[in-house]
């Protein structure tokens, strides 16, 4: 089966702005840990190293997806698919560095300039690749980042993040004809 | 299936006491996947690139801001340094900003330094 006819029968209609701010709000009030924070239970100064670090990664993520974009490589509706799931690497970017300052900390921007390998990337195929490895680091690092949150909340809603970037990996190993779900469990 | 889950885990203290494993460099590429979020070989990114690693002290490969804790951890990258990091990177560095649980499993660590070992080579 044709890739671009996965990719056509698989991507949803993009939300609409209001939907976007919608699950951007709700996505907000489960990352910001309500009420514990409000009562003081804002974990440990890990907490904030955790999710700074985190924060540095989805900013990276958001330049290589627009790497990816920009190339001239990504042909709809993949290249449809690749702006929803950067669209979604930038909420989790603006959950993160909301938590962050209600944190009392200062949330992380994105660097100058991000070294990817642009020069190994001559395919649509290749750029898939490159994206799915990203977003397989990106599960393992949030699975490694859920135990160590001291306040549960931020916990849970890292886990939440690891749903998403899992549904990332998973479609574009189908997109390259992969399995998409290799193991039942992830690491 | 208790009994079962603390025979596995005094044998792997057994074996993680009787000194370091053999790592398996191609196994050791399927764990180094996990790291690729923020981590490359050749290019600093999140993280600080690896290749050059080893002999290398922490905190000083050029180019990359490495937090204060990394800085003044005194380490010197090698297996034995490597595999007790990994273990537990905020446990062993307190202030790190590699904020992950570590790798259990004494093997997989083996297995991914034995292909960090593999891949030193930088780029010119």
């Amino acid at each position: 089966m044709s890739f671009l006819l996965f990719a056509d029968s698989m991507s949803p209609p993009l939300p609409s702005r209001r939907t976007a701010l919608v699950l951007s709000g709700a996505a907000i009030a489960l990352l910001a840990g309500r009420d514990a924070l409000a009562q003081g239970d804002a974990g440990k100064p890990e907490d904030l190293q955790i999710l700074n670090t985190a924060l540095g990664a989805e900013h990276e993520a958001v330049a290589a997806y627009q790497v990816g974009a920009e190339s001239g490589l990504l042909q709809k509706p993949v290249l449809d698919l690749a702006v929803k799931f950067q669209g979604h690497h930038k909420q989790h970017i603006e959950v993160l560095a909301k938590t962050v300052e209600k944190l009392g900390g200062r949330a992380a921007g994105p660097k100058a300039k991000y070294a990817f390998p642009v020069a190994q990337l001559k395919t649509q195929a290749d750029v898939l690749g490159f994206a799915a490895k990203l977003e397989q680091g990106a599960v393992s690092a949030y699975l490694g980042a859920v135990p160590l949150f001291a306040n549960r909340d931020l916990a849970k809603a890292a886990a939440s993040i690891l749903g998403d970037e899992a549904m990332h990996w998973a479609i574009l190993r189908q997109a390259l004809g992969q399995d998409p779900v290799p193991a039942a469990f992830v690491s | 299936m208790i009994a079962a889950a603390l025979a596995i885990v005094a044998l792997a203290s057994t074996t993680a006491a009787n000194g370091p494993l053999k790592g398996d460099p191609r196994r050791g590429e399927e764990i180094y996947a996990r790291c690729g979020a923020c981590h490359a070989l050749e290019t600093n990114r999140t993280g600080p690139r690896h290749c050059g690693l080893f002999g290398r002290r922490a905190g000083t490969e050029p180019g990359f801001a490495y937090s204060e804790a990394m800085k003044r951890s005194g380490i010197v990258w090698y297996e034995r340094t490597l595999d007790r990091f990994l273990a537990n990177p905020m446990g062993t560095v307190p202030g790190t900003a590699m904020g992950y649980a570590g790798i259990d499993d004494a093997q997989e660590r083996a297995d991914l330094i034995a292909y960090l070992r593999a891949n030193q080579k930088c780029p010119k």
